[in-house]
């Protein structure tokens, strides 16, 4: 091969001409198919998502006619065409968050797994912390009175001693 | 002395305070509860003025319930899903047909459905009528629907005349509305 490269006769120009360009033929047939195979690679994971990418979204939301049954487990066909929906639009290129916004607008919030903190729903997020923080406070409260006696019970007992003094006094007076 | 009796019963007054707005609260929620638990056995709407409602339909158009007074109104609950809406579909189309032009308006609100299918659904039964879907389930809420298919008719000052659960006929549908045509 380095020889044929190295000859300078006009016949061996000719060979050496068409044999680079075979080289080069080669080399960019080789590179296109190497890039092309790993477009269509991509192509062909854009186009169909895989059932647990779909059952990801699926499992938070919950279709309205199958209470309690998560979406990506329901067997109704209902449940089926949601599915179905969640795998049209994540090949049309939308996010998870646009196909939840999505779920939202078509069928209401009620559909989302885990509510959002908008409105009323707030009332979900704050009354279980705010129950429990309620609770340690009133049982913080009761320790505290509990405790209280023990040492209020000095200064009572000082009461207690100078009204018995005064009863004795009093009852002494009297003897 | 007297600072600390007179100590006692403000600290006692804060405490019943305290007590007064917990007790508020529970009262409240469980009366929140009270009412979601009641609106939940309620059955459909039956009677009254009917629940007023907007709908876009498939094709763009918009429908508001108010706008039709004068009008006999059939509304239609159905889904792709449902085989037992596959079992009136028909009729209600031929229904519709046949009372168009007399003063009724068929609406038909689809139900936690999906637009391909619905519009597959549409076509496969060659319906013509308005329908559109229920965004956000506000419609079949405001009616406390229990499931589809089920059929509300209105009559011309829109008050609700009856409601159908399960899936109707065109004989069903005749004998319910011709007495509000005349």
């Amino acid at each position: 091969m380095h020889f044929l490269f190295t000859t300078k006769t006009p016949s061996h120009k000719i060979t050496q001409s068409v044999l680079s360009f075979f080289v080069l033929f080669v080399s960019l047939c080789l590179s296109g198919y190497y890039l092309f195979g790993l477009t269509l690679t991509v192509k062909a994971q854009d186009s169909e998502p895989t059932d647990d990418e779909v059952n990801a979204i699926a499992k938070q939301l919950y279709c309205p006619v199958c209470e309690n049954t998560p979406l990506d487990v329901c067997p109704t066909q209902a449940c089926a065409q949601w599915r179905a929906t969640i795998k049209e639009k994540l090949t049309a290129g939308w996010t998870e968050q646009q196909i939840k916004d999505y779920f939202v607008t078509q069928y209401g919030e009620r559909v989302l797994a885990q509510p959002s903190t908008r409105g009323f729903n707030i009332l979900l997020w704050t009354l279980a912390p705010a129950g429990v923080l309620i609770a340690v406070g009133v049982f913080v409260y009761y320790v505290r009175r509990l405790q209280k006696p023990a040492s209020a019970a000095a200064p009572a007992a000082g009461e207690a001693d100078e009204y018995v003094k005064r009863l004795e006094a009093e009852l002494a007076k009297r003897r | 002395m007297t600072d600390q009796s007179s100590a006692i019963p403000n600290q006692q007054s804060k405490i019943a305070y305290g007590w007064f707005a917990v007790w508020v609260v529970v009262v409240a929620l469980l009366g929140l509860a009270g009412v979601k638990l009641y609106q939940i056995t309620l059955g459909p709407v039956a009677s009254g003025a009917a629940p007023d409602f907007t709908l876009t339909t498939f094709d763009g158009q918009y429908i508001s319930l108010a706008s039709l007074r004068g009008q006999v109104v059939v509304v239609n609950f159905w889904a792709s899903w449902c085989e037992p809406c596959k079992d009136e579909a028909a009729d209600l189309e031929a229904f519709w047909r046949a009372y168009k032009d007399r003063g009724v308006m068929m609406i038909g609100v689809d139900y936690v459905d999906t637009e391909t299918e619905a519009r597959a659904y549409l076509a496969q039964f060659d319906i013509t009528y308005p329908n559109g879907p229920d965004l956000g389930t506000r419609i079949s809420q405001a009616y406390r629907i229990k499931g589809v298919p089920e059929t509300y008719i209105i009559d011309t000052d829109g008050h609700l005349v009856t409601n159908i659960i399960g899936p109707t006929t065109y004989a069903n549908l005749a004998q319910i509305v011709e007495p509000l045509l005349k």
